[in-house]
């Protein structure tokens, strides 16, 4: 019964919208800690897994085909082969051999190119 | 040798095979705040009670030198006892011998106690101090634990299976703990977790500790993994056994009742729920209002407090309660308060306990984290939880049910028994200014001044709908009830649902969106 008297002054009572209805409300700790969405960006391949960068089979300015190596992430005892997405001209390489990267590293940005497909 | 003489010679091996890892061992466990395993038993069980099996059971490793090891009890004791007289088979590793580790005997003294417990129809209660599977030991550690997590789940919904985290709990073993029922945590003492921080360090290069990764807060704040969260092993221990107490001893009986008691005066329910919808108060005050003595026993009290779930009785009998908590994000439903009430609901159907619902939801939780989540495949389960029920639900709605809220929390449609609403209650598609909105676009968007026609039609369309009686008028709705008179509704509604039958086409299992 206490509680109902603070809920008026208390100043970590927010407001939350829900069908343009505004309601007075505590957040949790796990609302106020969530991660806003980014949309995914095709120009850059990122790690879909933490591990350490093993060879790196391009060079910044080269032209790759889609599917091609582009390098070998180690993780959970297993050799990834992380390959292009897309073709295009690697733009930047971000990593370096027997560097350990986080997931969602970025690995390298391609110029996407198209036309080359074929 | 005369039988006095070899009975004393019981007593000193006795004696011996009791003290477990030792005095050194002992003292570190204690160093590190920790009770040991037998004290641990013998606090949760009734004075005297505890019989002991398996004492004298011993290792058969060969490999590494372990031949020559005597490891007492190896690791584990079992044995069977009472709390406040109810009957439990209970098992803990002892962490002073070899940390607790699992081998192949230590596993097969669990899976005894386990069959036993099934087979005698009675609670399991595990306590977990271990470093884990006993590497010496290789593939039989493992097949030690696949036999205790294939009982775990053979004995789920037969008989209550409760885990006590009091120490490590790590890799494979967290899924036994996963598997029961309901997992206890103490503060600075439980780590449980798949990967360790070493690993983690290694591989990622991120340092955490084990507190911030797997302790006790983050099970019951984050992960949602604990359902009760203690300070001390002590308040722990009284935890277990007021859940005890809740819960009966297998699936064909009832909780045992208790005294009947009037709820304490302190909470008026006619005070605790605000007139405006858009405010907020704590429900756990409604419940509290109704229940006996105002003795409310919160399951998972601080993870998803969006929805409050618990148990209490009611004129002496065991109930569930879920209940939307307007105090956290507006009570509305998401993919955590989805999963902690669906499972909850599960857990009183298969242990014959009523269910009583309170509603006020605004709706689902907006949101992108919400949807990329799976709230539509986690939402699902509160669904299915409340249609596949067939123990008594006695629902009463306080005030919001907007929408797929209204159909979620218990509704008549999921085949709710009574279905009671307060004169506050506002049964409808969904919120006034959000229906307006959408029925009155036109008119809004045209009239001179869109924002005083858009007001006007929101009180309209409040007057109109916002209310119980259009789901009176439908039957979806058993009676709109003075707040006061809930407690004698739920008192009588329980009362008369003791020989309830329910049918339910013949189904191997359902296929429930886990």
């Amino acid at each position: 019964m206490s509680k109902k008297n603070d809920v008026q002054t208390n100043d970590r009572i927010k407001t939350i919208i829900i069908d343009e209805g505004k309601y007075k409300t505590l957040l949790t700790k796990k609302y106020l800690q969530r991660k806003p969405w980014q949309s995914t960006d095709p120009t850059k391949v990122t790690s879909f897994i933490p591990g350490t960068v093993g060879k790196v089979f391009v060079s910044e300015g080269d032209f790759v085909q889609e599917g091609s190596k582009l390098i070998i992430l180690e993780a959970m005892k297993m050799k990834n082969i992380i390959t292009v997405p897309y073709s295009g001209i690697i733009k930047k390489i971000n990593v370096k051999e027997g560097q350990c990267i986080p997931k969602g590293h970025i690995i390298a940005e391609i110029d996407i190119q198209l036309e080359n497909k074929q | 040798m005369s039988l006095r003489s070899k009975t004393l010679e019981l007593i000193r091996k006795r004696e011996q095979y009791l003290q477990g890892g030792g005095e050194k061992a002992i003292e570190k466990q204690l160093s590190m705040g920790k009770l040991t395993a037998r004290e641990r038993i013998l606090a949760i069980l009734d004075k005297d009670s505890f019989q002991e099996y398996d004492l004298f059971v011993e290792h058969e490793a060969r490999d590494f030198d372990m031949s020559s090891k005597v490891l007492y009890g190896d690791g584990v004791i079992t044995g069977t006892g009472t709390i406040f007289g109810s009957p439990v088979c209970i098992f803990a590793q002892d962490f002073t011998v070899a940390g607790g580790s699992l081998g192949l005997m230590h596993a097969r003294k669990i899976t005894k106690i386990m069959d036993h417990a099934l087979k005698l129809r009675i609670p399991l209660i595990g306590i977990n101090d271990s470093g884990g599977a006993r590497i010496q030991e290789g593939v039989n550690s493992l097949a030690g634990y696949g036999e205790i997590f294939f009982r775990n789940t053979l004995a789920s919904g037969v008989i209550p299976q409760i885990s006590v985290i009091l120490g490590p709990c790590a890799g494979g073993a967290v899924y036994s703990p996963a598997l029961t029922d309901f997992v206890f945590v103490v503060n600075n003492i439980s780590k449980l977790f798949i990967t360790g921080p070493e690993v983690i360090k290694t591989v990622l290069g991120e340092e955490i500790s084990m507190e911030d990764l797997g302790g006790a807060r983050v099970h019951a704040e984050i992960t949602g993994n604990a359902h009760f969260f203690a300070t001390s092993e002590y308040e722990c221990f009284e935890q277990i056994k007021k859940l005890i107490t809740f819960i009966p001893w297998n699936n064909t009986r009832r909780a045992l009742p208790f005294k009947p008691k009037e709820p304490k005066k302190e909470y008026n329910i006619e005070k605790i729920v605000p007139g405006d919808p858009k405010m907020p108060y704590d429900v756990r005050d409604v419940i509290r209002a109704v229940v006996d003595d105002s003795d409310f026993f919160e399951v998972q009290e601080f993870w998803a407090q969006n929805i409050v779930i618990g148990f209490a009785r009611i004129n002496g009998e065991t109930v569930g309660l879920v209940a939307n908590q307007p105090l956290y994000l507006a009570g509305v439903l998401d993919v955590d308060s989805s999963d902690k009430a669906a499972r909850f609901i599960r857990f009183c159907d298969a242990f014959n306990i009523p269910i009583v619902t309170f509603v006020d939801l605004p709706g689902y939780l907006p949101g992108i984290d919400q949807e990329h989540a799976g709230v539509i495949r986690h939402g699902a389960k509160l669904l299915y939880a409340y249609s596949e029920a067939t123990v008594p639900k006695i629902t009463v709605i306080l005030r919001k049910a907007y929408g797929g809220g209204y159909i979620a929390m218990g509704s008549r449609h999921l085949r709710a028994d009574f279905v009671f609403a307060w004169p506050s209650a506002e049964i409808a598609v969904m919120g006034p200014e959000g229906a307006a909105n959408i029925i009155f676009r036109k008119e809004i968007m045209e009239a001179p001044d869109p924002e005083a026609m858009r007001k006007q039609k929101v009180k309209e369309y409040k007057e109109k709908f916002a209310n119980p009686y259009v789901a009176a008028a439908k039957g979806y709705v058993d009676a709109v009830i003075e707040p006061k008179e809930t407690r004698k509704l739920l008192v009588h509604s329980i009362e008369i649902s003791k020989e309830k039958v329910n049918t339910t086409p013949y189904k191997k299992h359902g296929i429930p969106p886990f």
